[in-house]
């Protein structure tokens, strides 16, 4: 007997109960939208943490100033500088897996263009800092060396100061006030979004370093060269933990630390934290999908059962098909694909109504959702693997009958 | 090949019932040619119904030989004896045992499905073979939508379909009124003319009166067989019908 007609007398024999085979269905349908729908809304959690990582630039290491205690970054006026520009500078020299180490200072300022105002956070730093983050300018030009030389009045803006400010109009070669000092706007960064702890990225202005020292934050006392924090960018594949510890030990020597001193700057490996949130977050999408796909499981037990009854009912029509030739394996067959296709029209119909939900989750829930056709494939490929598994011992039991009793049977 | 379709010596069936043997046959011999119309007699536990099945290569015998056109089946396992089954042997059902809620032609085709013959092959002869006795307009009622003697013509039409050797029919007529019992005796009566051997359970004698042959079981063994004197024509009894016969 071929597959087509097994498929034929599987699908009559669903239609003629049909209000049954829809119910048995429910289960199936159930536990695949499940399984689906959880793996959308992990993967839209795992992706939103992508997007950031992706917005953070890769391969980061951020060396912090001070003997920092709590976990944020304490930055601005009357943190103790501990880090210098030479300090920037001799990483790229020493260490060959150091793509660009950009030295940086950071503080709040109050910025005025025309009636407007606006309090944001300013970045002073060299034009390696923009590599190290990937971060483009969408219009105008980034600042250069020659700027830093000149410790020239030129900005940088963040794509929310530049909407503040200037709405839809074009900031570049505008003049802005930041503490009252005059700036040319030179660009418009890339929009960058939120990072991971929330902040909007594109609330700043970045300009050189030397001007922002000089005219905007003031610079440190002890150290005219003293930063807050660098920024470093490995090469890619680069070993992290290996150069945290170079990082570590080359600041230490030069900083003079004896074995029993404390450090005197932080050393934060900015993707391990990323990728260890993604890591969680994919934990959770599985621990979901294992607890959605028990739903699928009990649907398969629904299958189990109503083709035991549907085995029981059709006894007699069983024994009427080995009587007219049919051998045991196609008595086998056709219950298995009875099951098969249960499960897998169930399978299909959980599909539309994982994608709903995703969907309907996405939109009123407001949470990234992402349908992936792997989780489809997996949610119905297991559909299938629970009609097979549940549907085989009906089978078996159907295509053992005795031709003699089961056409006797009552 | 020879002229006999049935050659059975020394059939023996032994049921277990616990630690209890039932020797429900016992020693049976008995040959049957080609074309033959042949009725199976007996009370109930005579052993004709445990005869028929093994003819029909439902079960196998536990003692003696049994040949169905000139091959040795006395030893087949359950697939094989199915593949028989499909090739050689058409059965009528004392309940019609047709599929509920599936069409006439459907029913008929339900054979040549096992015997894999294509879907459009299947439906032209299941179509044909359906006109052959009576109903080619009622190709797709469902038998719920059928009288009994149209569902036992629907269930001879599937018996006969893939073209067997052999019609094992049991008490075909046992849910029927006479004169449809006449009608379907008539179907049987020209498929053995055209050389279809029938072989036919019945405890009426009027039904076995349309056979050539009568066999004769009692407790296991076969104790009669001979041949009708003067068989009964089923066609000529039609004719002759009067609407009073009907009426009772």
């Amino acid at each position: 007997m071929t597959l087509a007609a097994s498929l034929r007398i599987a699908l009559a024999a669903l239609r003629l109960n049909l209000m049954r085979s829809v119910l048995t269905m429910l289960g199936i349908i159930i536990g695949v939208g499940s399984v689906i729908t959880m793996i959308a809304v992990g993967s839209g959690a795992e992706a939103r943490i992508a997007d950031q990582i992706n917005s953070l630039g890769s391969n980061l290491i951020v060396v912090v100033s001070g003997a920092i205690t709590s976990g944020g970054v304490r930055l601005g006026f009357g943190t103790q500088m501990t880090l210098s520009e030479e300090d920037a500078t001799a990483l790229q020299r020493e260490l060959p897996e150091i793509l660009v180490a950009a030295p940086g200072v950071r503080g709040s300022a109050q910025i005025i263009y025309g009636n407007l105002n606006w309090s944001t956070i300013v970045f002073g730093t060299t034009p390696d800092f923009l590599a190290a983050r990937d971060w483009g300018v969408a219009q105008g030009r980034p600042f250069g060396q020659a700027d830093i030389d000149r410790a020239a009045k030129v900005a940088l803006l963040g794509q929310t100061v530049a909407t503040t400010l200037f709405g839809g109009a074009d900031p570049v070669g505008q003049t802005i006030r930041i503490k009252k000092v005059p700036f040319t706007v030179i660009g418009v960064l890339d929009r960058k979004g939120q990072s991971m702890q929330g902040q909007d990225q594109d609330d700043t202005i970045v300009m050189p370093l030397s001007t922002a020292r000089n005219r905007v934050l003031g610079a440190s006392e002890v150290n005219r060269h003293a930063v807050a924090a660098i920024l470093v960018k490995m090469r890619e594949g680069a070993d992290m933990g290996a150069a945290e510890a170079q990082i570590h030990g080359l600041l230490r020597q030069r900083h003079h630390l004896q074995p029993a001193q404390d450090d005197d700057f932080w050393v934060r490996n900015l993707s391990e934290v990323a990728q260890a949130q993604e890591a969680s977050s994919r934990v959770l999408t599985l621990l979901l999908a294992a607890v959605a796909s028990v739903s699928l499981v009990v649907g398969g037990i629904g299958i189990m059962n109503i083709m035991l009854v549907s085995v029981t009912e059709r006894t007699r029509e069983i024994g009427l098909r080995l009587a007219v030739g049919a051998r045991s394996r196609d008595i086998l067959g056709q219950f298995l694909i009875e099951a098969l296709t249960l499960s897998l029209l169930g399978g299909l119909a959980g599909i539309a109504v994982g994608a709903a939900a995703s969907f309907t989750i996405g939109h009123w829930a407001h949470w990234q959702t992402q349908l992936r056709p792997e989780a489809v494939l997996l949610a119905v490929g297991f559909a299938a693997a629970v009609g097979v598994f549940f549907g085989f011992y009906p089978a078996r039991k159907a295509s053992r009958l005795q031709p003699i009793e089961a056409l006797r049977y009552e | 090949m020879g002229d006999r379709l049935i050659e059975i010596e020394h059939l023996g069936k032994e049921y277990r019932l616990g630690d209890v043997p039932l020797l429900a046959l016992n020693d049976v011999s008995v040959q049957v040619a080609r074309g033959e119309f042949v009725a199976v007699m007996g009370p109930s536990g005579s052993g004709k119904s445990t005869f028929m099945n093994l003819l029909g290569c439902l079960d196998s015998p536990t003692a003696g030989r049994y040949r169905l056109d000139g091959r040795d089946v006395s030893h087949l396992d359950g697939d094989a004896l199915a593949q028989v089954r499909g090739r050689l042997v058409g059965f009528v059902f004392q309940g019609f045992n047709l599929l509920p809620r599936t069409s006439a032609v459907e029913n008929v085709e339900l054979p040549l499905v096992y015997a894999g013959v294509p879907a459009a092959e299947r439906r032209r002869r299941a179509l044909a073979q359906l006109a052959e006795v009576g109903l080619a307009e009622r190709a797709l009622h469902h038998p719920s939508q059928l009288s009994g003697g149209q569902q036992q013509r629907v269930a001879i039409a599937r018996a006969l379909v893939n073209r067997p050797l052999l019609i094992l029919a049991d008490e075909p007529t046992g849910a029927l009124d006479s004169r449809t019992s006449i009608e379907i005796m008539a179907l049987f009566q020209t498929f053995n003319a055209r050389g279809i051997t029938v072989v036919l359970v019945t405890h009426e004698p009027d039904i076995a009166a349309y056979a050539r042959r009568t066999l004769r079981f009692r407790d296991g063994r076969l104790i009669d067989d001979r041949p009708v004197a003067a068989p009964r024509v089923a066609a000529e009894v039609l004719a002759a019908w009067r609407p009073a016969e009907e009426a009772a």
